[in-house]
């Protein structure tokens, strides 16, 4: 049996959650006041995912950095890989918001998209 | 130069919202004037995700919230001009600016809405012992440096403070390959909210360091390093408990002023606790047809709050100059008092005629709450007893009351709102 | 081979710089810096004191009197702001009037006008947040307030128009006299070759002395903190306020400074360290509590920055100025502590003359004394405010918002003789960054304006010059490829 705790962020509470687990499944989650940290503990211990936010280079403008989001969340795990094509990557006014400047981003099936206008 | 009936300092989201509301609400004659070159606000560095999740329902990023406002103001056709200072505001609601093309030149407004947004607290303002090195920066300029100019402000980095912006900044220099050691937070809890926590340094085994703060700089060029000490209740450092991080930027991230001189300069009273002015329930200051939104009125935590404020702002504002305002009678006003807990209202007064069906309060806390009631009173009669599990500093809070409510109550001179423990 | 050379461009070496560019001599100015003004000269109390407290006869009291009265055609020539604000120095209870007593004699004695003991009434109408304790005070109508960066920079520009030159980032390693009685000194940038050495080294002036002779100095580092508050709080006092002096010095004074502000400090604390210019926690408490002895309410929470500077305080509390009897050629300029700043003119005027009369020296032809400070649009009417924009539209961007401070100021600040190389060179010649935000707002925009004039790549823009660089290069490293 092993045991995680995490910090519910559903609510400025920030329930303490802990979550027993036997050989990846989960056993038990206590700590948590409601239900929005049972599902957000059970979801976080098994498939714990993030929107990655940056920005590349841009040319042919007259500012030298575009920002950009990953249009879905993609594994934590995979977040400096992720990190590692952003900034590895150059993008080419003009840009608009949902552009895809990169497409299946470190083979996690999710693109990456402007989130600024440049003329 | 051309005469607008409104002129909105700041092409932020408060300016943004509140030009749009002002044309909706039927003013055709409104300018914004920006400083920046672009239209935006601090939203255009702000490249995280998690706006609008109020408004829009949905999570954009802060130059995506920015664009849809922007793209709203460009089809209304409503005037702006960017790289634009204002240089005075006054009483009489002439506006003076300049800019490179235009040079010096003035606005004779109806009316003007303050929406110029606030700064960050700087480092001699905390009186942090020490050097004075290059790599000190707040965290909003470090954002800006890092997001906009594409320039990495350090390496190895320790932060002080756990606003919002410096939770955000922990994360974002990590990613471009910073190390940060740590976030130090004089309060025994942060003022950022608990994603930010979580996804910003937890995520990254960044340690939080609450009641701790920095007690000295070295590096005479650069930061060399922090020392940094544990306080005690009355946050004051408790000596041998200090450890020396070597590192070369320190970050500060311990609050935000609204950016009041203009609103000053014109003559409207400042509220001692927000640091901007007292409103009425119009966001009307205490200079008639003067109106202010958003950070310059008080510092919010989530912009979509600050967006409906200033649609209010601006509907107000325009209502004012179509002449749809009845003025202001001095012994209809209600005061509106912040006690127990609650450091402050906006708005400070309500003038129950001028009304829609529903008057919002917003406040902020000075403590953590939990398991406490959020009350208020109309004189002595308790209306409103609502249950929270926490109420923290970080977060905004509010309450609604009808309209009804309060013209229920003859003779009504005061509203408060407090905390209270049942 | 140069005839002069003055090591150190602080307020004494650039005032002495000034007086010899009058001559037919070749001079130069070397600082270890990147910029003058870069030591004692920039954290001290920016006061153009009276002249009552130095020792009656002493070199001090001279140069501070003297220094005093050549200041107003001195600012008026060099167009920087001066104003004879006034001092006051406090009595909180009826057992400190001989002391006071004492300083107007002494003070009158050293030739110090219009001073007078002022009793309560009248001195809480003319200073009504004096504390409630005053009882009487000593008013020195002569005393004033400068910009201590304004007076060392106009005046190095003027040295430098003149044909001065100047060597900055410079250290001198050493110096040895040759058997032709030249000076010769090693130094970070290579050799120089001098027939006079003028040693205007601050802090470091005793070991520059004790390296040439035997008649040994002994200086020790004094530090001064200070808090400077809000404009907001400007007004607070319309005075400069000194307690009592003691020997420690002239005390913890709260002051308006020329350009608003209110400043409080310093301490005077003896250290070791010429390199401490750390401020420390204790030393920020004893100004509050020192300060709030002589002044009510205090707004201390207005403090927008602190800073520590160091005096270069000699043993005999005297300045030493000439040539020591066995070093022939190396004419000394040490232990200038307070009322060093007061006293830079008439320093520099006295070692021009010594100079003149020693070298034999014959005033040139063309010589000028005027010099211009950065153009600051702020004040002049809306027309030709209009017009300078529309011949150089820089003056209608704005960079600096707390301290209004506009783009051409900044070009004009790094382009005018000597111009400003880093953020603080910027800022002590424009006050952009001085203000309320400290910097935050502008400091990217000064940067890129600096990158922009200087041909200087952004991770070598420094805020204050050697290894003291902004940012560490671009992210991404500037690299990637396009998708």
């Amino acid at each position: 049996m092993e045991k995680r705790e995490l910090t519910c962020i559903g609510c400025p509470m920030g329930c303490t959650v802990t979550v027993e687990m036997n050989g990846g499944q989960i056993v038990n989650v206590t700590g948590n006041t409601c239900k929005i940290g049972d599902t957000y503990a059970r979801k976080e211990v098994t498939n714990p995912t993030r929107i990655v936010t940056s920005t590349v280079i841009v040319e042919g403008a007259p500012m030298t950095r575009l920002p950009v989001k990953t249009a879905a969340d993609v594994p934590k795990s995979d977040i400096f890989r992720v990190m590692d094509v952003i900034n590895h990557t150059r993008a080419k006014a003009p840009v608009r918001i949902g552009d895809v400047i990169i497409e299946n981003v470190a083979d996690t099936g999710v693109d990456v998209i402007a989130t600024r206008n440049i003329a | 130069m051309k005469d607008y009936e409104i002129v909105i300092v700041g092409g932020g989201p408060a300016g943004l919202a509140a030009a749009l509301s002002a044309k909706e609400a039927g003013c055709d004659s409104v300018v914004i004037l920006e400083r920046d070159s672009v239209l935006g606000g601090i939203l255009n560095q702000c490249i995280h995700n998690g706006f609008g999740l109020h408004t829009f329902k949905e999570e954009l990023t802060g130059p995506e919230y920015a664009a849809r406002y922007i793209d709203r103001v460009l089809e209304a056709g409503i005037d702006y001009k960017t790289d634009t200072m204002v240089m005075d505001i006054a009483p009489d609601k002439t506006v003076t600016a300049m800019n490179r093309t235009d040079g010096m030149f003035t606005i004779h407004a109806k009316a003007v809405v303050l929406a110029m947004g606030c700064r960050e607290r700087p480092r001699g303002a905390l009186n942090i012992p020490g050097y004075r090195p290059a790599g000190i920066y707040s965290a909003g300029t470090a954002q800006r440096l890092v997001n906009i100019e594409g320039f990495m402000p350090g390496r190895e980095v320790v932060i002080l403070g756990s606003g919002d912006i410096g939770l955000i900044m922990a994360r974002r220099m990590t990613f471009e390959g910073a190390h940060v050691q740590c976030v130090a937070e004089l309060m025994p809890y942060s003022g950022g909210l608990k994603r930010n926590i979580v996804q910003c340094l937890n995520d990254y085994d960044i340690p939080l360091l609450l009641s701790h703060t920095v007690v000295d700089i070295d590096g005479k060029d650069r930061v060399r390093g922090v020392t940094i000490a544990e306080v005690d209740e009355k946050n004051k450092p408790i000596p041998g408990t200090e450890v020396c991080y070597p590192c070369d930027t320190l970050l500060l991230s311990t609050g935000l002023i609204p950016e009041n001189e203009l609103s000053r300069e014109a003559g409207v009273e400042m509220h001692p606790v927000t640091g901007g002015p007292t409103v009425n329930e119009s966001f009307e200051t205490s200079l008639e047809g003067v109106f202010a939104c958003g950070n310059v009125l008080h510092v919010h935590d989530l912009v979509d709050y600050v967006s409906e404020e200033a649609v209010r702002a601006g509907a107000h504002a325009a209502a004012y100059c179509l002449g749809n305002v009845r003025a202001s009678r001095k012994e209809d006003t209600i005061t509106v008092r912040a006690t127990g807990g609650a450091r402050y209202t906006v708005p400070s007064t309500v003038q129950c005629d001028r009304l829609g069906d529903l008057l919002t309060i917003r406040f902020r806390v000075g403590a953590v709450y939990k398991d406490a009631y959020v009350s208020v009173y109309l004189g002595d009669e308790r209306v409103t007893h609502l249950k929270k599990r926490v109420i923290a500093p970080g977060e905004m809070e509010q309450v609604i009351l009808k309209k009804e409510q309060l013209t229920a109550h003859e003779g009504l001179k005061e509203i408060t709102v407090t905390i209270e423990n049942e | 081979m140069y005839d002069i050379v003055v090591i150190g461009a602080g307020v004494s070496g650039c005032a002495i710089a000034r007086e010899l560019s009058r001559y037919d001599a070749s001079v130069l100015v070397v600082d270890r810096e990147e910029d003058v003004c870069c030591g004692t000269s920039k954290a001290n109390s920016a006061i153009v004191h009276a002249g009552f407290d130095a020792a009656e006869g002493s070199l001090m009291a001279q140069m501070n009197v003297r220094g005093n009265r050549m200041m107003d055609d001195l600012a008026r020539d060099l167009d920087i702001p001066f104003k004879r604000n006034g001092a006051f120095v406090v009595c909180i209870d009826e057992t400190q009037r001989d002391g006071l007593n004492a300083l107007l004699a002494r003070g009158e004695k050293n030739g110090v006008e219009g001073l007078r003991i002022v009793e309560k009434e009248e001195l809480h109408r003319m200073e009504p947040n004096l504390s409630d304790d005053a009882v009487c005070a000593l008013y020195a109508p002569s005393s004033g307030i400068i910009c201590p960066f304004r007076l060392t920079i106009a005046m190095a520009e003027c040295a430098a128009q003149n044909g001065v030159e100047f060597r900055f980032n410079t250290r001198v390693d050493a110096l040895l006299r040759n058997a032709e009685g030249n000076w010769h000194l090693t130094t970070s940038t290579g050799p120089i070759v001098t027939r006079y050495v003028i040693n205007a080294a601050g802090v470091y002036s005793a070991d520059f002395h004790n390296r040439v002779s035997t008649k040994q100095l002994h200086i020790v580092p004094r530090r001064g903190d200070y808090c400077l508050l809000d404009r907001e709080a400007g007004t607070h006092v319309s005075h400069t306020i000194f307690p009592q002096p003691t020997a420690m010095g002239k005390g913890i004074l709260v002051t308006p400074t020329i350009h608003g502000n209110l400043m409080v400090g310093p301490t005077a604390i003896d250290i070791d360290n010429l390199e401490a210019t750390a401020t420390t926690a204790e030393g920020i408490d004893t100004l509050i509590a020192g300060a709030s002895a002589y002044v009510k309410d205090l707004p201390i929470r207005k403090v927008i920055t602190s800073f520590a500077g160091l005096r270069a305080h000699e043993d005999g509390h005297e300045f030493v100025l000439g040539e020591p009897e066995d070093a022939p050629h190396f004419i000394d300029c040490a232990g200038i502590e307070s009322p060093g700043l007061t006293s830079a003119p008439a320093i520099g005027e006295y070692i021009g003359n010594l100079m003149k009369e020693k070298m034999s020296l014959r005033e040139k032809s063309g010589w000028n004394g005027i010099r211009k400070d950065v153009l600051k649009p702020v004040g002049i009417d809306i027309e030709k405010r209009n017009a300078l924009i529309k011949e150089n539209p820089a003056y209608g961007t704005i960079i600096c918002r707390c301290e209004t401070i506009s783009e051409g100021e900044i070009i004009d600040a790094i382009r005018r003789p000597l111009g400003a190389r880093s953020l603080d060179g910027i800022k002590r010649r424009t006050r952009a960054g001085m203000g309320r935000c400290q910097a935050g707002f502008c400091s990217p925009r000064v940067m890129e304006i600096l990158h922009r004039e200087l041909d200087l790549p952004m991770d070598e823009i420094t805020k204050s010059g050697r290894q003291s660089v902004m940012v560490f290069g671009q992210t991404k490293a500037g690299g990637g490829v396009i998708r």
